[in-house]
């Protein structure tokens, strides 16, 4: 059985302005815009790699990257 | 007439100046009495591998030739009054960024579309204030054929030393003047300085010239321009400071260099009791009425402004003598003049003869005119 | 995209939250990425609005010029130095209406640049007033009792135009985008991409579009792609914005009058 990818994603904390669109296109919920009404990674081990977000911010703040087993 | 002599009609001079001068990219928009330059540069200009472009207007006109000397060519567009209007906001525009460019204009008579196939010479405070903002323009001044040949090429000459927008300001009259011209001698020409290395380049920064060396677009040193105020790196800011320093500058990379953009032509200054202030056209008839004043004994001078603008008070001075008179004659209601009284105050009489019926000023118009105001 | 085409120490951008500007601005990087063109050989041309802003924020030559003025700009930059690939970075305002003369000449001569309109359908920068792409009865501040005219169609514009290349594609479907973007800019001729985006803070608010999120994704919703459209009915087009390919002929071939004649 082949090993499921991860994807690690990373975030420019400097260029996000907390816009939500990440949350609104991610079909994992990865994302949440917490009670603080900032922008959190809370479910990465969902990523599917499918860069949505990653297409969709306005920002340049999010990469997604396939993560290397080591 | 001499083997090197040409006959040519201002327009066509200008047109032929400009391509002496290195211009290989012109774009224009037909207005009279302007109209000329474009046909002979649609002529021309691919026949020395160069670009002509009739745009959709005068705003396009300005916009595309902006664009061409971006990119490193020397440029020129045409127009008349009505089409300065509309090119006042890109003018600003290349004050802004720095773009070398040369405007014809010559002026028919206004406001509004006045009387297109009529001289004046009511654009002059145009050329100096038209575009909104603190700005300088250096603004070239011929009374002949031969003076639109010269001072097209100096126009562009200056245009790409100073990075500055410079007009050749002409009028109906000269445009379409036939002259024979000396066009023989290959003129000296002026290349814009460009930056040596592409580590650390900033396009705004200035060494004590404080012209930058802004890179031709395309040649690989990621340059930008904005017209709103920027920095060294070309990129907006809304820091005063730099909004400060930058309009100094525009202004001390010209009157730096006073000497070597102003020129006045004088004629017996030195005794001359009366001494006439003109440009272009007008300057023409003040000559031959000078002639023959003197010749009836009376000290009368001239002073003709080739450089209108920068207008520098202290040379105005110096060359203007000790005539306790000074009369301006001009074809508008008085625009040189409010630079003439603003040299010298009370200390000398300033009188205006000012005519705006659409016709030139005659040598004995200016003999009557001292006559009847017992000048 | 490489993030070696931004201009990193000019980020963050200064556009507002969920603006739709940098999603374009992505796709455009994206295109010219892919295309693997020289970024030396790339010059944007932008007018002024927030659109217009974009090409300071990429590592290429940029020239941020007047209101509606980028397309002769860029007309005189392309006839200097015709090797160049040059963009023109717009918005709706700023390229249909103060700009709207410039872009149908620059068409009708049929120039080679690549016009890329930022459409977020009204003037973000000075806040929020109708542009002519403004959609019939949309609220914005100088429309508060709805807009009365009708908008440009502004592929139609453009090919009425004689525009040799003309797409339309919408910011939720990058992939499109990006797709039509590269052919356009790999056009030999005038080309122009209506890029569909939001402005959340003005637009959206007025016209009760929801959340950033939400204008992003509800494109996928009002607009359908032209090999779907053309199945459909008018009716069931009603109020839907297409999206595609719309103009793909070859460049005009100028013959000039004092070309030599072939002999016989």
């Amino acid at each position: 059985m082949p090993e499921k990818k991860t994807f690690r994603i990373t975030h420019n904390r400097k260029w996000c302005k907390d816009c939500g669109i990440c949350v609104a296109v991610c079909p994992k919920k990865v994302y949440e815009i917490d009670r603080s009404d900032r922008h959190a990674i809370v479910n990465p081990q969902n990523c599917i790699g499918c860069r949505m977000c990653v297409e969709h911010c306005p920002d340049f703040a999010l990469t997604v990257e396939e993560a290397k087993n080591e | 007439m001499s083997e090197k002599m040409v006959l040519m009609q201002g327009n066509e001079a200008v047109a032929e100046g400009a391509i002496a001068a290195g211009v290989r990219f012109y774009a224009g928009y037909p207005i009279t009495p302007s109209s000329e330059v474009a046909e002979t540069m649609a002529k021309r200009m691919p026949e020395v591998g160069g670009t002509f472009i009739q745009m959709e207007d005068e705003i396009a006109s300005i916009m595309a030739i902006v664009g061409a000397s971006l990119a490193g060519k020397k440029v020129l567009t045409a127009t008349s009054g009505p089409g300065f209007s509309l090119m006042q906001e890109g003018l600003g525009y290349a004050c802004m960024v720095e773009a070398p460019i040369v405007i014809l204009d010559s002026m028919r008579y206004g406001p509004s579309t006045g009387m297109a196939t009529k001289v004046s010479q009511m654009d002059l405070m145009q050329t100096r204030w038209g575009t909104h903002g603190d700005h300088w323009v250096i603004v070239l001044s011929p009374s002949s054929v031969e003076e639109s040949y010269q001072l097209t090429i100096r126009a562009v000459n200056l245009a790409e030393k100073y990075r500055n927008p410079v007009i050749v300001l002409s009028d109906e009259t000269i445009s379409h003047l036939r002259e024979p011209i000396d066009i023989s001698i290959p003129p000296v020409l002026v290349e814009r300085r460009l930056p040596t290395a592409k580590a650390d380049y900033l396009p705004y920064r200035t060494d004590e010239s404080l012209v930058p060396t802004v890179a031709n677009v395309g040649t690989g040193f990621r340059t930008s321009c904005t017209g709103l105020v920027h920095g060294e790196s070309g990129f907006q800011t809304a820091n005063g400071h730099v909004a400060e320093a930058l309009v100094e500058r525009l202004r001390d990379k010209l009157f730096n260099n006073l000497d070597d953009i102003i020129q006045f032509e004088t004629d017996r200054v030195e005794d001359a009791d009366v001494l006439f202030m003109s440009f272009g056209i007008t300057a023409r008839g003040v000559s031959e009425a000078v002639e023959t004043l003197r010749s009836h004994g009376r000290k009368a001078g001239s002073l003709r402004f080739i450089t209108l603008f920068p207008f520098d008070d202290d040379r105005v001075r110096k060359a203007a003598g000790n005539a306790r008179t000074i009369v301006v004659p001009e074809l508008n209601s008085g625009q040189l003049v409010l630079l003439v009284k603003r040299v010298f105050g009370d200390s000398r009489k300033v009188v205006p003869m000012n005519k705006i019926n659409g016709d030139l000023i005659s040598p004995q118009e200016i003999l009557n005119f001292l006559r009847e105001e017992n000048l | 995209m490489r993030l070696d085409l931004l201009r990193s120490e000019r980020l963050p951008n200064i556009w507002c939250p969920g603006c739709g500007n940098g999603i374009v601005l992505r796709a455009l990087l994206e295109a010219i990425d892919q295309l693997q063109l020289d970024p030396d050989n790339v010059v944007l041309v932008s007018g002024i609005g927030c659109s217009s802003r974009a090409p300071a924020y990429t590592a290429f030559d940029n020239v941020h010029s007047l209101h509606g003025r980028a397309i002769p700009v860029a007309t005189g930059i392309k006839l200097a130095n015709p090797d160049l690939t040059v963009i023109v970075v717009t918005g709706d305002g700023d390229s249909s209406a103060i700009g709207g003369n410039h872009l149908i000449h620059a068409a009708r001569r049929d120039v080679d640049i690549t016009v890329v309109v930022f459409n977020n359908y009204n003037y973000g920068m000075t806040g929020g007033q109708a542009s002519p792409l403004t959609p019939t009865s949309s609220i914005t501040t100088t429309t508060p009792n709805g807009m009365l005219d009708r908008p440009f169609d502004l592929v139609k514009l453009a090919a009425g135009a004689g525009a040799t290349y003309v797409a339309r594609s919408g910011i939720y479907f990058a992939k499109h985008l990006v797709d039509h973007l590269k052919k356009a800019i790999a056009h030999d001729g005038f080309s122009l991409v209506d890029a569909v985006a939001q402005c959340p803070t003005y637009f959206g608010r007025f016209n009760r579009k929801g959340s950033a999120g939400q204008m992003v994704t509800s494109q996928k919703d009002w607009m359908v792609l032209k090999s779907v459209a053309e199945k459909k009915t008018p009716e069931e087009l009603a109020g839907k914005v297409i999206i595609g390919e719309f103009v793909n002929i070859e460049r005009h071939a100028p013959v000039s009058a004092a070309a030599p004649k072939e002999q016989a």
